[in-house]
């Protein structure tokens, strides 16, 4: 196997002596599309946290491509071309759709311009592309407070697209999205990922679209993992099938 | 559409003192104010409220009394620099003020210009204490003008920056920095993950408004001829927070709308009544009661909601 673009190596996280992650180590491949499941508050949030340095761990080591990134910013680990997109939507609600995606957009090429708008066509365009990706594209100039719940998601998702992000962290990326729209999503996701390789590690609930899209999972529990493998391997270890997915 | 309004407006701003000669000094003074309303309106964007602005008005205007005195005695020259050093100040507080939010962020403002004041009214052999110190009248161009030419040539520089100012920070507010500043306001946690150093926005942002709120303070000193300490004191600040929110934050143009809206009201007000802060105190209640995008919200096309 390749070496790993993002490694975990015994990491240990506990709140007021509750353990979100008690000695996990993870490791995450070029072109993988890792399934993270779980029962909820079993820490998986957590680990996003600490792997884009929102959250330092007690103990443990977090690397990127060799390189320890454990004690840096979020700021500087996006730089490193980590992105991600949130279990809550985190966007700027009073600007619009489109800005939302623009400012994105700038922050890797263009940021310091104090003196050129923000909104160029060609900056627009490659918004708007994105946006379509999502099946946002009619609600670009629309304030994104404005949006259902859902479509905040799809728009956090493809703001974490337009950092153009080597890897990409999603966190319940179909929650809250309609069942009529979650495997389209997807669809495009996954083409989207191919096509510009990059490689993705996400928390879904969804079993379904887990069996269909992941190409490893892991299965997470009281902040360890409890089983990892192919979607089959997994899906058919009946203490998984108990535990996380409820079926007997 | 727009362009026009302002065009209209901006001319009719031009010929008002040749109508009526005593407005020359307000207006003069009213968008001085509005540059320095400006500053702290920039600084709304992020939604942060400065409670201490008039410390940089005063410093620039200390700061052109200052290189007068060491015989610069040319207008723009001493204009530039007096900004510069404006900005300069912006620069040593911002880059610390910039770590706070909220609350914090409007009492350290007022706390540091409240002891910027202090040095300017006790230190007497420097900054002539509470006497202040004269603003002589500079050459412009070259020429030295007799002072009541040098008042109106001073208003219709003054109405020129106020243009040019006001397009350049217009396109400031437009430009990527621009929206990161609002974003700011909105979600930090975001910025951040756009790899967007947030301090580094705030930052630039605050000096821009030192830099504008100097501005203001630099030609409100030759206006009067004379610069105080009061110049920086807390009411004076709050003064210009007053006037961003009366003029809503929403736009350029409102600073200086609600400058001229308060001057032109204070000068209304101080012939016939003695009660000035009533009629500050109500026409501001009425403001943010019935006009949350302040007076300018007036004039500003409303923005189609979709909800
Ligand atoms: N910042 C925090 N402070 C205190 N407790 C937290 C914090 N973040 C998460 N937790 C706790 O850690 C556990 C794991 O949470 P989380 O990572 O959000 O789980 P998941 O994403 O798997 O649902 C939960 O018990 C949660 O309450
Ligand atoms: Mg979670």
């Amino acid at each position: 196997m390749t070496r790993p673009i993002l490694e975990a190596k015994g990491l240990h996280v506990a709140f007021n002596g509750v353990k979100a992650a008690d000695d996990v180590s993870i490791a995450i491949h070029d072109g993988e599309f890792l399934a993270i499941i779980g029962p909820n508050g079993s820490g998986k949030t957590t680990l996003l946290n600490i792997c884009t340095g929102y959250i330092r761990p007690r103990s443990g080591r977090v690397l990127l491509d060799g390189h320890d990134i454990t004690r840096l910013s979020p700021r500087a680990i996006a730089r490193r071309g980590v992105a991600r997109a949130f279990q809550i939507p985190q966007l700027f609600s009073t600007q619009r759709v489109i800005d939302n995606m623009m400012l994105a957009l700038a922050a890797t090429d263009g940021l310091w311009s104090a003196v050129r708008p923000l909104e160029s066509p060609a900056r627009r365009d490659e918004a708007k592309a994105l946006l379509d990706l999502v099946g946002l594209a009619g609600d670009a100039d629309r304030i994104s407070s404005t949006l259902p719940e859902g479509h905040r998601k799809l728009l956090d998702i493809a703001v974490a697209l337009a950092l153009k992000p080597r890897l990409l962290l999603l966190d319940e990326p179909t929650s809250g999205v309609s069942a009529l729209e979650r495997f389209p999503l997807m669809e495009a996701l996954m083409s989207a990922l191919r096509q510009r390789g990059i490689t993705a590690l996400f928390v879904e609930h969804d079993m379904d679209v887990v069996a269909r899209y992941a190409s490893r999972v892991l299965v997470w529990n009281a902040g360890n993992i409890m089983a990892q493998g192919r979607p089959d391997e997994v899906f058919s270890n009946a203490q998984v099938r108990q535990r996380v997915v409820g079926v007997a | 559409m727009r362009t026009i309004f302002a065009t209209l407006a901006v001319l009719i701003l031009a010929v008002l003192p040749v109508a009526a000669p005593w407005l020359q000094f307000v207006l003069t003074l009213a968008i001085a104010k509005g540059f320095a309303a400006l500053g702290v309106a920039v600084l709304l964007r992020a939604g942060l409220i400065s409670i201490g602005h008039a410390m940089f008005f005063a410093a620039s205007a200390y700061g052109v009394a200052f290189l007068a005195r060491a015989g610069i005695h040319d207008f723009g020259l001493l204009l530039i620099l007096s900004v510069l050093a404006g900005a300069l100040v912006g620069a040593v507080a911002g880059s610390f003020l910039v770590r706070y939010r909220a609350i914090f962020f409007a009492m350290l403002n007022l706390a540091v210009s409240m002891v910027f004041y202090a040095l300017c009214a006790k230190l007497y052999s420097v900054t002539g204490g509470t006497d202040g110190m004269p603003v002589p009248v500079p050459a412009v161009f070259g020429i030295v003008f007799a002072e009541p030419v040098f008042k109106n040539v001073l208003f219709y520089l003054s109405l020129g920056l106020m243009v040019l100012v006001g397009v350049s920070v217009q396109r400031y507010l437009n430009s990527p920095l621009g929206h990161a500043l609002s974003a700011v306001h909105t979600n930090e946690i975001r910025l951040e993950y756009l790899g967007i150093p947030v301090w580094a926005v705030l930052l630039i942002a605050y000096v821009i408004s030192a830099a504008l709120a100097g501005l203001g303070g630099a030609i409100a000193g030759f206006a009067i001829g004379r610069v105080v300490p009061d110049f920086a004191f807390w009411t004076a600040s709050g003064h210009l927070v007053l006037i961003a929110v009366l003029g809503g934050i929403g736009g350029v143009p409102g600073a200086f709308i609600g400058a001229l809206f308060l001057e032109l009201l204070h000068s209304a007000a101080v012939t016939v009544t003695d009660s000035w802060n009533l009629i500050v105190g109500i026409t501001l209640i009425v403001v943010i009661m019935f006009m949350p995008q302040g007076v300018y919200g007036l004039f500003a096309r409303r923005e189609v909601s979709s909800l």
